[in-house]
This record gives structure tokens, C-alpha cells and sequence, in this order.
């Protein structure tokens, strides 16, 4: 049992090696700008529903509220560039840390909270700093922000010749992201988030704090959401509190993982790959007439999945496999 | 800030509040009959209201009279949406709950969707209708028609939820399904036919807050969704599990949100009674009257 277990950590380390260097590979190939941004875009909320996924999915602690802390990492980057011309990489772990401290001081309160009263909360939280940073003059109110261009570097963290850096650091980050999973996954962490997710009132009693333990998954959550936000902030190089803090942005975060498999290393990635290049191209092929089109393909597609594989996508590799053993 | 704007205001949230009841008493009751949140109960209030919005400007019939025809109309799409979807939703073995909230998310961006496609995204409104611009002086506060009518239609609707709910063999079905849908079977009860009825009734009631506020409020594709999270904070805030802690989250929330609007900006209005389901859901995690 413990070999085979070792075994497959050690194989999903060195496909994710290898997907890693496919996909960096990938742009030498590939120059379409349009493609290229897609491609940035599902690096992105793979590593986002990644973030997500180690709260809501391992410690199942089920957040919509995320975008709270996409928007503060957006924001504490674009302020701190744009009013004291700090650089981007220290609005990112700044952003990152305040984004984490906010994420336990509001778990202080809330993780008392079972079931749809913590879901209500997280959005509710959420919806407030939206409502909070739209009228919030200083950092542009409803207007949001506007980050000018000084420069194309990576030390200034802007490109305006090629996309293809914000694509190596989305790659970067997606990978991070998977890493610090799979390391958590089998920490005592990552055993004690799926005792408390099973089952809180018996973890208690086998002695795992159960406060502690989604206090540390809020905070790991938090941190890499505001990193993925403070990106984001300099790839569009515009943010408003709607596009960065909406709540449709928590949902969206989310649904990588729900659709590839909630609380499994590989969901998120494998929900991001399919997921998002579909949005993109339904919005550009068929959205482009505005009625909603679609909308209608993106959300039936969505029920599809939800009531056909509840247990997500990534069964359908890992459960084949199983048979096959057997 | 003298004392009339204050009892004025505090009567307008009043009025609003019922409303909020009644959009938010569906939420509560399919929730408090199998636990699960519809998430796309806002786009049930968008289509009555659209519905209303089609009566009155093709067959001019008053929102007062397509109030019952878009109630019975919800009715059977609440069923409908039940044998369809939530069927099959509540059947997940893994992740239930994740299954609950994004089939009935999905078929909320779908709903929206379609409503773009037929209806285009443009702002409608029922102008002209019987009740509507229309107010009423009580002692000096001034109290628009509609609004009124429509705490009336709550506070009935609500009274007859209670009637029906205690006094008939359906409701008695219903409570004993909640309490237990295995057992039921064994007396003869049909959980599924039981499901479809309350998620029909569930739909019939925010179809009947539809057809009201189709006589106050814009309509168009996205406006359930604004409806809808204080749909949510309403429930939550009443708690779980009562119908009627709806009724009561609704005043609650109605008042909180009228007072809010006298010391906030207009557009922070709804940050009062985000404060407030916090405030009363970390004293007491399931809500004011809620059982689970």
C-alpha cells in the first residue's frame, strides 16, 4: 500500500515534469497571439482553481468568495505601482501576505460557521469589499484602475511586445501552484484537511485541530489566489473592482476544479485545459452576436458534467486504471 | 434627519422586506424539504417577471390578474426543473453538495442565456398598469401602491403556506418527507411526487413575486441575480430548515437595508445587511430560527 502510494506521487511528479516541458515548448509552435492568450488564460485559472481547491476541495471548507482575494492581490499590486511606484514583485507577495492575514483574521469568525452558512458568508464577505472598493475614490472607485506602461522588462513585469513572458510565468505559477499540493497532499496537512472535510467532529477527537488546520488551507489558499490577481493585473494591465472582485470571478475560479475533480491534485489542471480554451472559443464564435449563445452551451455543458461525473473528470482516467488493475 | 424621513423610510423598507420574504420563502422551502439551495431561484424570478412583462404587452392583462396565471406557470416549471435536473443532482454519490450548487448554477447561466437569446438584453418595464405610480397617504408617510399590494400578497401568501403546511395531507407529506424520505416510501408516499410539488410550490411563490415586482422594477436577463443573493442572506438569516425564519429575515432584512440607506450612500445600501447575517450568524451559526 505505502509503496504503491509513494509510487503514484512519484509518477504524477515526473508527468507533471513532462506536461510542464510539452507545454513550454508549446509556444515555439504556436504564434497566434489569440491562441497564446488562451493558453496564458488556462495556465491561470489552473493555477487559481488550484489555489481554491486546497480550501474548498482538500479541507472542504466550500469558499465562494474567492475573488476577494484575486481582487486584493490585483489591487495591492496595481496600487503600490501606480501611487508609489513600488515594483509588481513586491506588490505580489505583499499582496499575497495581506491576502493571507485577511483570509485567517476572516476565518477567525467564520470557520465556526457548517455547510450553506459558510458558503453565504464567504460570498457575503466578498460582495462587501466589492461594494467597499467601488466606492473607494483613491483606488479609482468603479473605474478602476488604469496601470501605465513604463517599460517592457521583467523587472518592471510589463511586456508589450510579445506575450510569451506572461505565458512562462503563468506556466510558473501553475506549476507552483500543483507543486505545493502535491508536497501538502501527503504532509500531516494535507492528511488533517481530509479528516476535517470527512468528518470535523471525529478529526476533533483523533486529536487534529480542526481550527488550526483550516486556518493554515485559508492562508495557503489565500496567498496563491492574490499571486494569481496580482498577475492578472499586470497582464491586462486594467482592473476594476467588478472584472477582479465580481462574484461571478469567485465562481469561475472554482469550476476547473468542480468539473475536473474537486479535491484531486490532478482536477483542477485537467478542469482548466478543458474548460476555459471552450469558453474562450464559444465567446468568440458564437458570442459574438450577443444573444447569449454562449451561455446557453456554457451552462448546459456545465450541468452535463456536474450530473454525469459528480466525482469530476479525473475519474474517468484514474477509474479505468483502477479496473484495469483489478 | 427629522423623524418623518426616518418613519418613512423605515415603512418603504418595511414593504420591501415582506417582498423579500416572499421572494426568498421558495428558497426555503425546497431547502427545508431536501437541502438544497437553488441556485438559480433569481432566474426563476426573472422569467415571471418577464412572463408578466409578455401577458401585459401582448394580451394587456394587468399584473394583477397574470399574478396567478405566472404563479401557476412557475408551478410547473418548479416541477419540471425537478424531474429534469434536481432528480439527478440529489442521486450523486460523491460531492453532493458541489453537484447541487453548480447543476443549479449551470442552469441558471443557461436560463439567462436563453432569456438574452428570445428576449434581447434590453431594459423592459410594464408601464401603464393598474397600480402602478400610484401611492397612498397614511398619516402623512407616503406608501407606494404596488409595494403595498405586494406586502399583502406576502403576508396572505405566507398565512396560507402556514394553513397548508399544518392543516392539509400534502403539507403533512411534506413535513414527513423532510423528516424522513425513507420511511415515507413505506407508507405509500411518493418522495419523488412530493419533491416536484414542493419544488413547484417553491417556484409558484417566487412567480408570484415576480408578477408584483414586474410592476416596480426593470426587467431584464440579469436581474434575478442581484434578487437572488439577498434571496439567500434572507434564508440563511432566518436560518435553515423554517419557512418561516424567511418571513421574519425578510422584514429584518428589509429594515436593515432602509436604514442603511439613510446613514450609506445608496450604493452601499446592501453592505448593512451583509453586516448583519454575519453579525447574527457567528452569535448564533444557525441563523435566527434555522434547525440544522
Amino acid at each position: 500500500m505505502d509503496t504503491s502510494f509513494a509510487q503514484r506521487r512519484r509518477r504524477d511528479l515526473i508527468v507533471a515534469g513532462c506536461l510542464a516541458a510539452i507545454a513550454a515548448l508549446v509556444p515555439l509552435f504556436v504564434k497566434d497571439v489569440y491562441v497564446q492568450n488562451i493558453m496564458v488564460l488556462t495556465l491561470m485559472y489552473a493555477a487559481l482553481s488550484q489555489s481554491w481547491n486546497i480550501l474548498s476541495g482538500y479541507c472542504g471548507q466550500i469558499s465562494l468568495g474567492h475573488a476577494l482575494y484575486f481582487g486584493l492581490g490585483a489591487y495591492t499590486t496595481a496600487l503600490l505601482f501606480t501611487k508609489f511606484g513600488v515594483l509588481p514583485w513586491f506588490g505580489m507577495i505583499g499582496g499575497g501576505l495581506i491576502s493571507a492575514v485577511i483570509a485567517m483574521a476572516l476565518g477567525y469568525p467564520c470557520f465556526r460557521l457548517r455547510g450553506h452558512y459558510f458558503v453565504i458568508a464567504t460570498i457575503v464577505i466578498a460582495e462587501t469589499a466589492l461594494l467597499l472598493f467601488q466606492n473607494w475614490d483613491w483606488a479609482g472607485a468603479a473605474l478602476g484602475i488604469d496601470i501605465p506602461v513604463r517599460g517592457d522588462s521583467w523587472l518592471k513585469f510589463q511586456f508589450t511586445r510579445s506575450k510569451l513572458p506572461y505565458f512562462y510565468f503563468a506556466l510558473g505559477l501553475a506549476c507552483v501552484a500543483w507543486l505545493v499540493t502535491w508536497w501538502l497532499e501527503d504532509s500531516k496537512w494535507g492528511y488533517w484537511w481530509r479528516a476535517v472535510k470527512d468528518n470535523p467532529d471525529a478529526a476533533e477527537s483523533l486529536g487534529v485541530v480542526v481550527f488550526n488546520s483550516k486556518m493554515g488551507a485559508a492562508a495557503v489558499s489565500a496567498f496563491l489566489t492574490a499571486v494569481g490577481g496580482s498577475f492578472y493585473a499586470q497582464f491586462v494591465s486594467y482592473i476594476d473592482p467588478e472584472s477582479v472582485m465580481g462574484f461571478q470571478f469567485s465562481l469561475l475560479m472554482a469550476l476547473p476544479a468542480v468539473l475536473g475533480g474537486i479535491g484531486t491534485l490532478w482536477g483542477p489542471v485537467l478542469g482548466a485545459v478543458i474548460l476555459i480554451p471552450l469558453t474562450e472559443l464559444t465567446r468568440s464564435f458564437i458570442g459574438g452576436s450577443g444573444r447569449g449563445v454562449d451561455l446557453i452551451v456554457y451552462g448546459t455543458l456545465i450541468v452535463l458534467i456536474s450530473l454525469a461525473r459528480p466525482q469530476g473528470l479525473v475519474g474517468l482516467f484514474s477509474g479505468r486504471r483502477k479496473e484495469a488493475v483489478r | 434627519m427629522t423623524a418623518e424621513t426616518i418613519i418613512q423610510s423605515l415603512a418603504s423598507g418595511l414593504l420591501m422586506g415582506l417582498l423579500y420574504g416572499l421572494i426568498a420563502v421558495g428558497l426555503a422551502l425546497i431547502f427545508g424539504l431536501m437541502d438544497v439551495v437553488n441556485f438559480a431561484h433569481g432566474e426563476f424570478l426573472m422569467i415571471a417577471m418577464y412572463a408578466t412583462f409578455f401577458l401585459f404587452a401582448f394580451f394587456a392583462i394587468d399584473p394583477l390578474l397574470a399574478a396567478p396565471l405566472v404563479a401557476a406557470a412557475l408551478f410547473v416549471f418548479g416541477a419540471v426543473v425537478y424531474l429534469l435536473v434536481v432528480r439527478f443532482a440529489v442521486r450523486a454519490k460523491a460531492n453532493a453538495g458541489m453537484v447541487q450548487i453548480f447543476s443549479t448554477f449551470g442552469l441558471a447561466i443557461v436560463m439567462r442565456g436563453l432569456a438574452q437569446f428570445f428576449f434581447t438584453p434590453d431594459y423592459r418595464s410594464v408601464t401603464h398598469s393598474w397600480l402602478g405610480g400610484k401611492t397612498i397617504s397614511i398619516g402623512g408617510i407616503f406608501l407606494p401602491v404596488p409595494q403595498l399590494f405586494g406586502a399583502l400578497v406576502s403576508i396572505a401568501a405566507f398565512g396560507a403556506l402556514y394553513f397548508f403546511i399544518n392543516r392539509t395531507d400534502f403539507g403533512r407529506a411534506l413535513e414527513a418527507t423532510r423528516e424522513d424520505a425513507g420511511a415515507v416510501a413505506l407508507v405509500g408516499i411518493d418522495k419523488n411526487r412530493v419533491f416536484a410539488l414542493g419544488w413547484g410550490l417553491g417556484a409558484a411563490l417566487v412567480g408570484l413575486a415576480g408578477a408584483i415586482m414586474a410592476m416596480f422594477f426593470y426587467i431584464y436577463p440579469d436581474v434575478g441575480a442581484s434578487f437572488a443573493l439577498v434571496a439567500y442572506v434572507t434564508v440563511a438569516l432566518g436560518g435553515f430548515g423554517s419557512v418561516f425564519g424567511a418571513f421574519a429575515g425578510g422584514i429584518i432584512v428589509g429594515l436593515v437595508e432602509a436604514t442603511t440607506a439613510l446613514m450609506l450612500p445608496p450604493s452601499l445600501k446592501s453592505v448593512g445587511i451583509y453586516a448583519v447575517y454575519l453579525l447574527v450568524v457567528f452569535v448564533r451559526p444557525r441563523g435566527l430560527f434555522g434547525s440544522i
